[in-house]
């Protein structure tokens, strides 16, 4: 299957910055501009911009909307206020993620999901074949919108300057409505990083020029541009999970201890039986952090051992720029996944001890 | 930058030869593909290797890759500074991050190797 790589509309952008370009879930996208460790830490101490427009928007809407997404996902939508955002999971029968994803509540009716790149054409598919008895409109919009992150502890400083609506009224999960550079978007209080700042979601053609907007007006604070290198680096530290590694539809809600997302006390929705069933009947596996104390890197995919034994999986898993050190994640059986439990990672055909620690890894100072 | 006292292999490899010495290193467009790298697993001393042979591993904070043999021989010594400073081979790919030295009984096998215009073209 021959299909076409896609390009973000600040790909000309990218590649003049002297960004070095990979295939993303089908979308030709910068991984880093001069040095993952820099940009990782960039984002941690000052500001990092990330085009992260390949995410997918779909809009839903109709006076069965909030039904319909009550149906289709995990977390409580009714709690949701205009402004409010929820991170979610889309559910399978099985209680296992189609996709993870963000529920922006624009209005009554009136819901905008945003989700992985490489899932939109499943995701759509999939929200479209559960519409049908609701009174709902579905519709794709990705096309629409670039997405911009501005990251780290200035992201308010830096784009303070840039809009007339008061930033430190939005709340961590919350959006306003607004201009950015002349640019009308919806500045979101959102990310990806662990840090504090704010995901833009404009008109599509205008990436570019909200782009040099906020890098000018960055630059004296030390705001870089950043690739999906050190986002993957920043996510792991703030153990957020990344669809197709650590979550995917051979995983459910709980075992990826993602509890907080589930509230199956909302009522029916897809895969409520069945992560009722296992929660009544007690989890086999759990997701849950680790350390490695050698050089070696425990990367995906790596097996788990303990006594010998193969017990699991490695399901991310970096050299750590902001902690220094080697840290993954993995599922282990329960009695396996407390705190301070030594386990084994085969790397190359040796063991390397590791151990089980407390997450997130990384939380920003309040 | 491809310095020109040297041969290359296509899996970007540099190595340099000296007496019965070869200095082998990976070259500034491998570590600029690996990006920032964070551990260097050497070979250990007296291992014999041939040509092709894993001789270690690179890993980067993206990724994972085996450093290969250009050259048969037996392992003299590994760089270890490279242990405290991984990042030499960012820097210095070619100079002060090279990785190993190993004993060769001939050089017929460096000489058989690209030498830098044909690796220069290689990498385009």
């Amino acid at each position: 299957m021959s299909e076409t790589i896609r390009t973000t509309s600040l790909n000309r952008v990218h590649r003049e910055a002297g960004a070095r370009m990979v295939p993303f879930a089908g979308w030709d996208m910068p991984v880093q501009y001069t040095s993952v460790l820099d940009e990782h830490m960039a984002v941690r101490t000052k500001a990092g911009l990330f085009d992260v427009s390949h995410m997918g928007e779909v809009a839903v809407r109709g006076r069965g909307a909030l039904s319909f997404l009550q149906h289709i996902t995990s977390n409580d939508v009714s709690r949701l206020t205009p402004g409010r955002i929820q991170y979610s999971a889309l559910t399978t029968p099985r209680g296992t993620f189609v996709d993870d994803l963000l529920v922006y509540k624009l209005a009554e009716d009136d819901f905008l999901l945003v989700i992985n790149a490489g899932n939109t054409p499943k995701d759509v598919a999939w929200i479209a074949d559960h519409a049908r008895g609701f009174d709902v409109d579905v519709a794709d919009v990705s096309g629409r919108f670039c997405q911009l992150a501005l990251q780290g502890p200035m992201a308010e400083r830096i784009l303070a300057p840039l809009t007339e609506t008061a930033l430190s009224a939005i709340k961590y999960y919350g959006f306003e409505r607004g201009q950015v550079a002349g640019v009308t978007c919806l500045i979101s209080r959102t990310g990806y990083t662990g840090e504090d700042g704010f995901e833009l979601y404009g008109p599509w053609e205008d990436a570019e020029r909200l782009w040099h907007a906020l890098l000018s007006a960055g630059a004296p604070q030390g705001l870089v541009p950043a690739g999906l290198a050190a986002r993957d680096t920043l996510r792991l530290e703030a153990k957020m999970a990344l669809y197709g590694n650590d979550i995917d539809d051979t995983t459910t809600v709980l075992e990826a201890d993602l509890g907080w997302i589930l509230k199956l006390e909302k009522g029916d929705f897809i895969g409520r039986d069945a992560l009722l069933r296992q929660k009544a009947d007690g989890l086999t596996r759990r997701l849950v952090g680790f350390e490695t104390e050698g050089r070696a890197v425990a990367r995906h995919g790596y097996e788990a051992q303990h006594g010998g034994q193969a017990v699991g999986t490695v399901t991310s898993g970096s050299f750590a720029p902001f902690l220094k050190k080697n840290i993954g994640l993995a599922y282990l059986p329960l009695p396996l996944g407390e705190p301070g439990t030594r386990f084994d990672v085969s790397i190359r055909g040796r063991l390397e001890p590791a151990v089980v620690v407390p997450t997130p890894f990384y939380k920003r100072p309040r | 930058m491809v310095p020109s006292d040297r041969r290359y292999t296509k899996d970007h490899e540099w190595v340099q030869v000296e007496g019965d010495v070869a200095t082998i290193g990976i070259t500034d467009f491998a570590q600029g593909e690996l990006g920032d790298i964070v551990y260097v697993e050497p070979p250990e001393s007296g291992k014999t290797v041939a040509a092709g042979d894993v001789l270690g591993t690179i890993e980067s904070v993206k990724a994972v890759s085996e450093l290969y043999a250009p050259v048969g021989g037996t392992v003299l010594e590994a760089n270890v500074a490279l242990a405290q400073a991984p990042e030499t081979v960012n820097r210095d790919p070619h100079g002060a991050g090279w990785i190993c030295k190993l004993r060769i009984a001939s050089r017929a096998e460096a000489d058989a190797l690209l030498d830098a215009d044909a690796y220069k073209a290689l990498i385009g």
